[in-house]
């Protein structure tokens, strides 16, 4: 027997005791493991193994509609696709990224950099390679679905804008809610969630929007989904139907062509906007899918600024368009009699200074001048004399009594107010006293005063409509419409009416715009953006051209429309901006004289088969 | 009649014991497995066992003193083996650990190096005459053990190469360590561990990142540290009672890694709560007890180093794949004896206990 195998040591028990014990307390230690993950934090990993197993996924509601007034289509949404990389495994992306990249159409370089740009979201999270994919794109994807298992197609819904720029100012556009909407929404929001950010889209966002709905599935660890638990359908946002008339606001949007400025067309006795353009413009259909940063910079710092809206945002010197607030004050503060003459030799001198009338170097001035002509002529020396009598602080009054320094109030986001300069405000402001000769240049609708396109059309319905000023907005059938009112004699109502029916009907400033069997009125103004001494001095560039206005309404009296035009650098209000005026007014009426034409033939007794049909439905409609 | 060895000597309790574990592990594997395309595999696993018992019982019919006799040659086989897989083997997971036997079967021949290690340390510590080892005999036993952890950590697998090591620790403590020695080790180790540390630029890529995963798991959700989060989660959804049979959603759904195999643990623990976890835990530690028993009642010494050498083994793997999944110890791929899925594991098993078999039948003999 080999000598290992002799019996002559004794078996180690202690130590195999020893052993046993220390089994025993090992396996307590991992019991003691097991518990703290089993009993002590089994909630918490509940959480986390329902998290892994269920997923949720949006589904996107559809963005309402926005309609005109005859309930034609402005904007609208459609689904559309677009296409997924899931990025759970690297290296097979890498592999098969050429083949990705030529078949939806992208550069390879363009996929790498968005594939970059992802780097530090967690993988899990699926980068959006292409937000508007094509039938091809979508075909692509669905045949490779075995052999290019990264791409997966997620519907989205899409804002349309079908006439593109037309109406953009107004409309405005969506996009992807900022980190700042995300957190004052305290969880309303997902990040990529489409928001409304301009304009209408921001203003009634709540009405459009709707409620996203929600698939809950049940994923595998691959992330394949094995069924789905529940299904919460998307509640599609509502409709809205503005108070805008395509028709108008396609002749506006031709007439302004390329000019700079903006239009807005109202009905002065309800304030519901029939046409609003502000130029330049934008298409907002490039801010539907995604906009890329270097485009959105590139609109967002033009000089041009094309994202604003000038109808509601442009603070500009009224020009002669104020005169109208001048010949209101003066007729109801009666500080003034209203036989008031004024000679007119193309300039006068105030406080040692010449201020020259709009004629000076053209004619030898417009001589006698009464209040009526003062109006029709648009002459600046009757009304430097008039505020020179009036003084600022009435002339203040009148113009904030007429709407002006503070904002309409119209359902649109960003409107400006303005500014009606008084002696209080420059002591707030500049801290020093007003001087005399300030008043003169405001008289004439110059120095500090600033008004919007859409206050000066309020403005003058206002004053025609005997001091009724109706709120301007956007969205038919406004709740809570409260219209202002201020008193105006009838006196002053008529008289201030018949100069702006002379502006355009007794060859005054804007003879030009004159229509037939419409009393077709109103104002022009050729608003200095600077003085004329540095004019002078820099000689006439484009820059420093007068801007054009023209506010018009029909008809004289208690006006249905009113159409205030701005054309920046357009020179003269009455000969650039009329015309504008004028078309939309005479559009406005030609669809009103066939409509009620259509009315008249569709009368009973021209037709009696629709007259049956009426009767019919009458019948139908009783219990 | 006590002279012949006899089959109706066997520990049918710790037989007993052994089939209830596989029994719940196939349950599991089936549980993993039934809703996927790997249906089927605890036909698999329960053909793996039947050959492992048949193994047990050839084994047990060689007297083990015969086997200590034959432990060099062994020894010689055992390496040479590695060498050849080193050579020739082909890769699975990375790792050169296979030879294709006959039949499309591949065998790990790690598993092989397991029974040798066990018969040649036992045969080594019973030539110690003495009930004190020297520091010689320390080296010797070191080096008989370390020359195949080295060959099985360049396949590279470190989990099987490190369950080489308690065999030579328990090993050495029976045969009477000294206290010295056995501080000067645990000072040794505890002084390696920062050299390893600083060396771990030096390991393997996929090791470095289980390391770190080990040390950081919420890191990066669904890179390296995702096998042990899931398995925590898996573990902590169970509960107190489980999610019921077939029905954890981390199993089911395939978040568990490996959940048939070296996460089976996690599988059962989530699908049958603490109460299956106790269960299962508490037959293991039926199973070591019940080979310490047997260590007790061998016949000499060298079945007791057998014996010892077995529980160590089986210890060792229950202790730190149990730790794994709770997430105290590295994922290391050492899978839970019994219960995981795999064939040559499951042989292994079988066979270490049909030595212990051995050992058991011939302790009245002589």
């Amino acid at each position: 027997m080999a000598r290992w195998t002799a019996n002559d040591l004794k078996i180690p028990q202690g130590r195999l005791v020893l052993v046993s014990y220390l089994s025993v307390g090992l396996v307590i230690l991992l019991l003691v493991g097991f518990w703290k993950l089993q009993v002590v934090q089994s909630g918490h990993f509940e959480d986390l193994a329902e998290r892994n197993r269920v997923r949720s996924i949006p589904i996107i509601a559809p963005r309402g509609a926005m309609l005109d007034r005859d309930g034609r289509i402005l904007v609208d949404s459609f689904p559309s696709f677009s296409i997924l990389l899931l990025r759970e495994d690297p290296k097979a992306i890498e592999k098969q990224l050429p083949q990705i990249a030529e078949g939806l159409g992208i550069g390879k370089d363009d996929l790498r950099q968005q594939l970059e740009a992802a780097k530090n979201e967690p993988k899990f999270q699926p980068v959006v390679i292409k937000p508007a994919a094509s039938l091809a794109d979508i075909a692509f994807v669905e045949s490779h679905r075995a052999d290019l298992p990264a791409l997966e197609l997620m519907m989205v819904q899409r804002r349309r804008y079908p006439h593109g720029s037309m109406l953009a100012s107004a409309i405005g556009y969506v996009g992807e809610v900022s980190a700042t909407q995300l957190e004052e929404s305290d969880g309303h929001y997902r990040p990529g969630d489409i928001v409304g950010q301009a304009g209408l889209e921001k203003q009634y966002n709540e009405t459009l929007e709707g409620t996203d709905g929600m698939r809950r599935v049940v994923v595998n660890s691959v992330g394949k989904v094995m069924r789905t638990l529940d299904n919460l359908e998307a509640i599609p946002g509502k409709p809205i139907q503005l108070t805008i008339d395509y028709d108008l606001q396609a002749i506006a949007e031709n007439d302004m062509a390329d000019k700079e400025g903006a239009v807005v067309a109202m009905d002065a006795r309800t304030g519901e906007v029939l046409a609003m353009l502000s130029r330049p413009t934008f298409d907002p259909n490039d801010f539907a899918v995604r906009i890329p940063v270097d485009q959105w910079q590139a609109l967002d710092s033009d000089p041009a600024t094309p994202l604003l809206n000038r109808a509601i945002q442009a603070q500009l010197a009224p020009g002669s368009v104020f005169k109208i607030v001048m010949a209101t004050a003066m007729l109801e503060s009666k500080a003034i009699p209203e036989t008031m003459t004024a000679f007119c030799p193309g300039y006068a001198t105030f406080y040692g200074r010449t201020f020259k009338c709009h004629v000076f170097g053209k004619t030898a001035g417009h001589g006698v001048v009464d209040f009526h002509q003062a109006i029709v002529q648009s002459c600046d020396i009757y009304f430097y004399n008039v505020g020179k009598l009036l003084g600022i602080d009435r002339i203040s009054y009148y113009a904030n009594a007429l709407g002006l320094g503070h904002r309409t109030g119209i359902d649109l986001p960003s409107e400006e107010q303005g500014l009606v300069p008084s002696e209080e405000w420059v002591q707030r402001v500049f801290h020093r006293k007003w001087y005399a000769g300030e008043t003169i240049s405001v008289s004439v609708g110059q120095g500090a005063v600033t008004t919007t396109p859409i206050q000066l059309a309020r403005m003058i319905a206002g004053v025609a409509g005997a001091g009724t000023f109706a709120q301007p907005h956007l969205l038919k059938g406004l709740a809570n419409l409260r219209p202002y009112h201020f008193a105006i004699s009838d006196d002053t109502v008529e008289k201030v009416t018949q100069g702006m029916y002379g502006v355009v009907n007794e060859g005054g400033t804007a003879a030009g715009a004159r229509l037939q069997n419409i009393e077709f009125c109103g104002k022009s103004g050729s608003a200095q953006v600077i003085g004329y001494d540095v004019r002078n001095r820099l000689g006439k560039q484009k820059e420093f051209r007068d801007n054009a206005w023209f506010v018009g309404y029909a008809p004289r009296r208690n006006p249905e429309i009113v159409v205030a035009v701005l054309v920046q650098s357009g020179e003269h209000g009455g000969a650039i901006a009329g015309p504008i005026a004028r078309d939309i007014v005479k559009a406005y009426y030609d669809k009103k004289n066939a409509r009620s034409q259509q009315q008249a033939d569709a009368s009973p007794g021209a037709q009696p088969g629709a007259a049956r049909a009426v009767v019919a439905t009458v019948g139908a409609r009783q219990p | 009649m006590k002279d012949r060895p006899h089959v109706r000597d066997f520990d049918w309790t710790l037989l007993a014991i052994a089939f209830t574990i596989a029994g719940l592990g196939v349950l599991e594997i089936y549980s993993s497995t039934h809703a996927s395309a790997m249906t089927g595999m605890q036909w698999k696993q329960m053909m793996w066992m039947a050959a492992g018992v048949a193994g047990m019982f050839l084994i047990s019919r060689i007297d083990y003193h015969t086997l200590l006799d034959q432990a060099p040659a062994l020894y010689i086989f055992g390496i040479a083996t590695l060498l050849i897989v080193l050579a020739i083997g082909h890769s699975r997971f990375g790792a050169k650990r296979w030879v294709t036997l006959g039949g499309g079967v591949n065998l790990q021949v790690s598993e092989l190096m397991k029974l040798i290690i066990i018969i040649v340390l036992a045969r080594f510590f019973s030539e110690v005459r003495t009930d004190r080892l020297t520091l010689a005999d320390l080296v010797k036993a070191g080096v008989l053990t370390l020359v195949p952890v080295g060959l099985i950590l360049v396949q590279p697998d470190l989990g099987t190469a490190m369950v080489l090591v308690p065999v030579a620790v328990v090993g050495a403590f029976l045969a009477g360590i000294e206290w010295k020695h056995w501080a000067a080790g645990a000072v040794l180790v505890a002084l390696l561990i920062p050299v390893g540390w600083n060396m771990r630029h030096h390991l393997k890529p996929y090791q470095q990142q289980r390391i770190r995963t080990f040390l950081h798991p919420e890191e990066n959700p669904r890179g390296a540290g995702y096998q042990i989060l899931q398995s925590e989660i898996a573990v902590g959804s169970g509960g107190f009672w489980g999610k019921g049979f077939a029905k954890g959603s981390q199993n089911q759904l395939g978040f568990v890694p490996v959940r048939y195999s070296d996460f089976i643990l996690a599988a059962l623990a989530e699908e049958q709560g603490f109460i299956g976890v106790c269960v299962v835990l508490l037959l293991y530690l039926g199973l070591i007890l019940r080979l310490v028993d047997n260590a007790q009642k061998a016949k000499d010494r060298a079945g007791v180093f057998v014996v010892m050498g077995v529980t160590a083994i089986l210890g060792f793997h229950v202790l730190v794949n149990a730790s794994m999944v709770i997430g105290y110890m590295p994922v290391t791929g050492i899978p839970l004896p019994l219960m995981s899925y795999g064939g040559s594991a499951t042989a292994f098993v079988f066979l270490a206990l049909g030595l212990v078999m051995n050992v058991r039948m011939r302790r009245f003999v002589n």
